[in-house]
């Protein structure tokens, strides 16, 4: 792997607002070189704003980011050359082929020809949609067009990799299958993996740090070993329910029974 | 130079496959040349003008290539909804690459379709004059193609969902098309209405058009091409800064 120590990703203080809606209130966290980073939480978090806000798409409020050492905000070309992205929702071109779709992101990336074509081939087998290359886009099962959007997010070869729910709607199998070879790139290329998900045992599983972020802020952040330590609790979902139970007790005073509800919530959508 | 010809081969590929599409746009065309040549046609040529499908033919020809034009740009809307908008925008590619091969893309579309309804004149009447002046015709449908594509994109980037389409086609695409003389010659005219013509960018798109096909000219070639690139480059340079300032 490469050097521990460099932060390819680093926030400061970030915040953005909707009107008066604070989808990101002032977080501020770091990702270093080759480290798996997780962003748990619930459904309109702000995980989604803060991806948008680190990859160039949506403008900040206030607050610093670097990418691979530039600003999205004055160096847009560098940090998009920096990384590469499965947006949570839809991307693809449904009027356009399997291999069509990917082969325009090759070519957006800048991919050399000859290695263009071996590596559609080799994702479109990996995702198990080769046999459909010539198929529209539009003629897909919702799972399919997952699995599509993932692959064309593996093709190039970025140094940040930015997954904003990738598994979500894939089946057990798929999403395991997936996740493997993630982490083998993670581990051969060194690759920087930032994703979010609202699966307890996928951030269990595959992240070095996470970062719990609940209402626009981050609650708690560390090792698996280090929130369960720090919430003195055995699993990632009590200290997970731990630290969103606190932030909604401290919003809603005394609302002990909002809280009650909201935990059974959660552990029924497990 | 490769980014620009992908998303521009993009447009050309999504045109083709929509066959529907396609022939359902040649109806209203068809519809206006038959309706007017013929109902107008006996009138116009007791007031001396002439052959009215003669005259009216380019006009009609522009009013597809203005309406492909401005939907191929306002396309970008449903790019928005459906996502696809942030695959480029996320690209390390410069926004000017995405606008550009976007709008050529469009515009060669909307040249494609001038060109399919100037076959369908020929068969309802229309006769061109000089043939040699045909490919300065073409330059010309593709100049207006790529003026109202640019247009499109421009009010694309500044909308969030179609509801504003229909206002857009009401108060300015139906104006465009209606007062700049594609169904009226411009001389003879009130005089408020000859300003409001001269104002609108069409005009001069369908005045070096007649005169490349039919040798009629109200402003004249030169102040036509002259005109058109103007306000073709400074819609273009309008277009990119509005597309920069996009957010997903």
């Amino acid at each position: 792997m490469v050097s521990e120590n460099r932060s390819i990703i680093s926030v400061k203080n970030l915040v953005k607002r909707f009107k008066d809606f604070t989808a990101v209130d002032d977080i501020s966290f770091e990702v270093k070189e080759g480290e798996i980073f997780a962003f748990l939480g619930p459904n309109g978090a702000g995980k989604s704003t803060t991806i948008k806000m680190l990859t160039t798409l949506l403008k900040p409020e206030s607050g610093q980011i670097e990418i691979n050492g530039h600003d999205p905000l004055k160096h847009k070309h560098a940090v998009r050359e920096s990384f590469g992205i499965v947006f949570q929702d839809p991307s693809l071109d449904s009027d356009l082929t399997a291999y069509e779709n990917m082969q325009l992101h090759a070519v957006l990336y800048k991919m050399p020809r000859d290695l263009r074509n071996k590596k559609i081939e080799e994702l479109l087998k990996f995702v198990e949609l080769w046999e459909r290359k010539g198929e529209f886009v539009k003629n897909f099962s919702g799972g399919m067009k997952r699995r599509l959007e993932i692959a064309r997010g593996l093709l190039h070869k970025p140094k940040i990799l930015f997954l904003d729910e990738p598994t979500l709607g894939l089946d057990p199998q798929t999403r395991n299958h997936m996740w493997n070879y993630i982490k083998d790139i993670n581990e051969r290329e060194g690759m920087t993996i930032f994703f979010t998900t609202h699966y307890m045992e996928e951030a269990e599983k595959i992240a070095g740090r996470i970062a719990i972020i609940d209402h626009g802020k981050i609650v708690a952040s560390g090792t698996l070993e280090g929130l369960k330590a720090q919430t003195k609790t055995n699993t990632l979902e009590e200290a997970f329910l731990s630290f969103t139970g606190n932030t909604i007790r401290e919003e809603e005073a005394s609302s002990v029974d909002h809280m009650r509800a909201m935990s059974k919530m959660w552990r029924k959508r497990r | 130079m490769q980014i620009i010809y992908i998303l521009w081969l993009r447009q050309i590929k999504k045109y083709f496959r929509s066959k529907s599409r396609i022939i359902g746009s040649l109806g209203q065309p068809v519809l206006f040349l038959v309706a007017f040549g013929f109902g107008f046609g006996s009138i116009y040529k007791k007031a001396e003008g002439g052959n009215y499908i003669q005259f009216l033919a380019p006009g009609i020809i522009m009013m597809s290539v203005l309406f492909t034009a401005v939907f191929s740009g306002i396309e970008l809307i449903w790019d928005k909804q459906f996502g696809f908008l942030k695959e480029t925008m996320a690209a390390p590619v410069y926004r000017l690459q995405i606008m550009l091969g976007r709008t050529l893309g469009g515009a060669t579309v909307a040249t494609i379709q001038g060109v399919i309804v100037l076959l369908l004149t020929l068969l309802v009447g229309f006769k061109i004059d000089n043939l040699f002046l045909l490919p300065l015709g073409i330059l010309i449908i593709f100049i207006v193609a790529l003026l109202f594509t640019s247009l499109g994109t421009a009010i694309a980037a500044v909308l969030e969902d179609m509801q504003g389409f229909q206002m857009i086609m009401n108060f300015l695409v139906m104006p465009i098309f209606f007062l700049s003389g594609a169904l009226f010659p411009l001389h003879g005219i009130p005089v408020f209405l000859e300003v409001i013509a001269r104002f609108d960018p069409l005009s001069y798109g369908i005045d070096g058009f007649r005169q490349t096909l039919i040798s009629q000219a109200h402003f004249g070639i030169g102040i036509d091409l002259t005109v058109l690139s103007i306000v073709t480059i400074l819609i273009l340079f309008a277009g990119s800064y509005l597309f920069e300032r996009i957010q997903a």
